[in-house]
């Protein structure tokens, strides 16, 4: 079926609920209204107030409950409103569902997913526009998935809801209705921690995720009217990361450009360019080159555009790193 | 006298008979034995600390009635989650107390719970166990167990966010938790009168849509009754209780701490006057329920105890460099095994 994110997303959420009682899902707006973004529309006619459960307005307990539920033997998909919202919980996130299996040395797992949308791009009020994933890629025990398609998207949300570990599940605002996808009717995992080359090619290798991928992807068209083809490499896990693929690529080719939506310094594009440096730093033939958002806070409307990395700057990096 | 406490047993060991739980004499007892152990392991924790032996920890001096009075009203089924000064419930419902030195003498083994025991690990974060007990107690709800929650807390985690947000989500679920706060006076200085205006801890309930009560915390009976009354409630649907326990931290904040930095003798001389042993003490020998000989048997096992649980703590060997690896996630990383075979690596080239 031909489906957008947001629909893929929603039958996941409804294929798997329906395969494993377990699972529930609660967040503010998520059953009655169906969510913000409709994107749980009909659990709550499905599977009853008990399952699909509009919470307070209250996003430290609505992790904090999570981790309680997992701890009794359930397996909670916990909706975030808005990354920009998220730093409410970042207690719970961090000082509890990120170290509990580490602290109760395995008896206590903390298998819960918690999915917010993110990202700008979309021209949107403050504190709707964040992608600070980098702040989540530090912490050991979280892994962090972003899916840029809505193929992967069903797939790693039901490999994020099986997997046994806690699960921040980074949304794409501007990718939810984006474009449809033919999506598979049946369930199915795409495997967490493998990065997907979607587009082969030469010469430079370009690593991105999320909203940044239909960026490099028309940049690389662009480039190729001057016959330049890079490789683009979707990274859909962030934490942990799929260095292999990364590092296999920029030893074939010997150039890398990050895309990275979040602010320059301290993001995940810089913990890339560090392991190139000390495991393929001899296979480069020019310096990393990262396009990324400045370090600024994320414009209001009429400002994105100056913030937003577009797939013509992403072009003239291309240029830059495969002429020097 | 406190305004709108409960109380069971008066300072003097008198009861008022008509609260009175009706329990065995060997329950009795027990709560006595149960007490008294915990006050040996809190001082032999101390010395521990203070010959070197143990890290910093959170004394419990002052609490064993209020810890111990409201474990034993639990069952096996039910679940708890606490914070950091839990000596006696930890004590009460069977965790070894090996686990309890291990843990503060600076290794993550000690909280590896056993499987058969509904304990959560330590919260240090003030507060934060709350929303997990929630959590908790919506799937009890949702998988209609007859379970209930507890969590405990200090007076500080009163002012905490995590505190408003778990209650009003108890409120609103009616979810079978029982709330109980150890209102101890002080968090590290800070006196409850700087935490809040209100005129009780218990009285927040009200706020929450369920009902609060103020118990003495240092009478074992009105811990273990109130309890007992609240879990049975939360276990047939009858929604979440916050019983305030008023006691008194009668120790340090922490092995780190001194209390004489902001707090006046005279005051903890006039709670010492308020023990709950020897409340306890005064009322089972009224009872024919305690003599010297039953003393000096309940010192001698509770040494032996102790004894046994440090021995085993110190014999544990600490970890292993894997062993600090292994629980970040379900399987290793490829990153954490390149990690772990670098240190390895160091290790192994280190002069000895």
């Amino acid at each position: 079926m031909m489906l957008n994110m947001v629909q893929a997303l929603n039958q996941a959420m409804h294929q798997e609920m329906e395969k494993d009682p377990r699972v529930l899902a609660l967040g503010e707006d998520i059953a009655v209204d169906g969510g913000v973004f409709r994107l749980t529309e009909g659990l709550l006619e499905k599977f009853g107030p008990e399952r699909v459960i509009d919470t307070p307005l209250a996003e430290s307990t609505i992790v904090g409950a999570s981790i309680g539920m997992a701890v009794a033997g359930l397996r909670p998909i916990a909706e975030i409103q808005f990354m920009g919202f998220i730093y409410l919980a970042m207690n719970q996130i961090i000082a509890h569902a990120a170290r509990l299996r580490n602290r109760s040395r395995g008896r206590f797992t903390v298998p819960i997913v918690i999915r917010t949308p993110y990202g700008a791009g979309v021209k949107a009020l403050e504190h709707h526009s964040e992608s600070t994933e980098a702040l989540f890629c530090q912490i050991p025990g979280l892994k962090v998935v972003v899916p840029s398609t809505p193929y992967d998207a069903k797939g790693l949300l039901i490999a994020s809801i099986r997997d046994n570990d806690p699960i921040i599940f980074l949304e794409p605002t501007r990718l939810y209705r984006a474009g449809r996808q033919e999506v598979p009717e049946e369930l199915y995992e795409v495997p967490l921690g493998k990065a997907k080359i979607v587009r082969e090619g030469e010469r430079v290798t370009i690593v991105a995720w999320g909203a940044m991928i239909p960026v490099a992807q028309q940049a690389a068209e662009i480039v190729g009217k001057d016959g330049i083809f890079p490789e683009v490499i979707d990274l859909r896990t962030l934490s942990p990361l799929d260095r292999e693929t990364v590092l296999e690529s920029v030893r074939r080719n010997g150039r890398l450009l990050i895309v990275q939506e979040a602010p320059k310094t301290c993001g995940l594009g810089a913990e890339i360019a560090a392991f190139v440096a000390e495991r393929a730093m001899f296979n480069l033939e020019a310096p990393v080159l990262r396009i990324t958002g400045p370090d600024i806070t994320v414009p209001l409307a009429k400002g994105e555009d100056y913030y937003y990395p577009s797939p013509e700057r992403v072009a003239l990096g291309l240029k830059k790193i495969v002429e020097s | 006298m406190i305004e709108d406490m409960f109380q069971i047993l008066a300072e003097n060991g008198r009861a008022r008979p008509e609260r009175e739980p009706s329990l065995p004499a060997s329950d009795l007892q027990k709560l006595y034995s149960l007490m008294a152990t915990t006050r040996a392991a809190d001082l032999k924790a101390l010395k521990l600390q203070r010959q070197g032996r143990m890290g910093t920890f959170a004394p419990s001096l002052g609490h064993e009635a209020c810890q111990v009075g409201s474990a034993f009203a639990l069952q096996r089924k039910d679940w708890v989650f606490p914070y950091f000064r839990d000596l006696g419930t930890y004590i009460t419902l069977g965790l070894p107390l090996k686990n309890y030195y291990l843990y503060w003498m600076g290794n993550e083994e000690g909280m590896r719970i056993p499987a058969d025991l509904n304990i959560f690990t330590i919260s240090v974060p003030v507060g934060s166990q709350l929303p997990h007990s929630v959590g908790c107690a919506l799937a009890m709800k949702y998988r209609k167990e007859q379970a209930a929650v507890v969590a405990y807390f200090g007076d500080g985690a009163t002012s905490e966010g995590d505190f408003g947000e778990a209650l009003n989500f108890a409120g609103v679920f009616r979810t079978p938790n029982v709330f109980i706060c150890f209102n101890n006076q002080y968090a590290i200085s800070t006196p409850v009168r700087q935490q809040t205006a209100a005129k009780s801890i218990a009285e927040k309930a009200t706020a929450f849509g369920f009902n609060g009560i103020r118990a003495d915390g240092n009478d074992v009976l009105a811990m273990y009754s109130l309890t007992r009354e609240a879990l049975e409630k939360a276990r047939t649907g009858g929604g979440p209780t916050l019983i305030e326990a008023f006691t008194y931290r009668m120790g340090n904040h922490t092995t780190s701490d001194d209390a004489s930095r902001y707090r006046m003798e005279a005051e903890v001389n006039e709670w010492s006057r308020r023990d709950p042993i020897e409340r306890f003490r005064l009322y089972l020998k009224d009872k024919g329920l305690w003599d010297e000989t039953f003393e000096s048997r309940v010192q001698r096992e509770a040494e032996d105890l102790i004894n046994k649980a440090v021995e085993e703590a110190e014999s544990t060997p600490p970890p292993r460099p894997e062993d600090l690896f292994i629980h970040t996630y379900e399987e290793m990383t490829p990153e954490l095994n390149n990690q772990l075979a670098e240190l390895r690596d160091f290790l192994k080239g280190e002069p000895k």
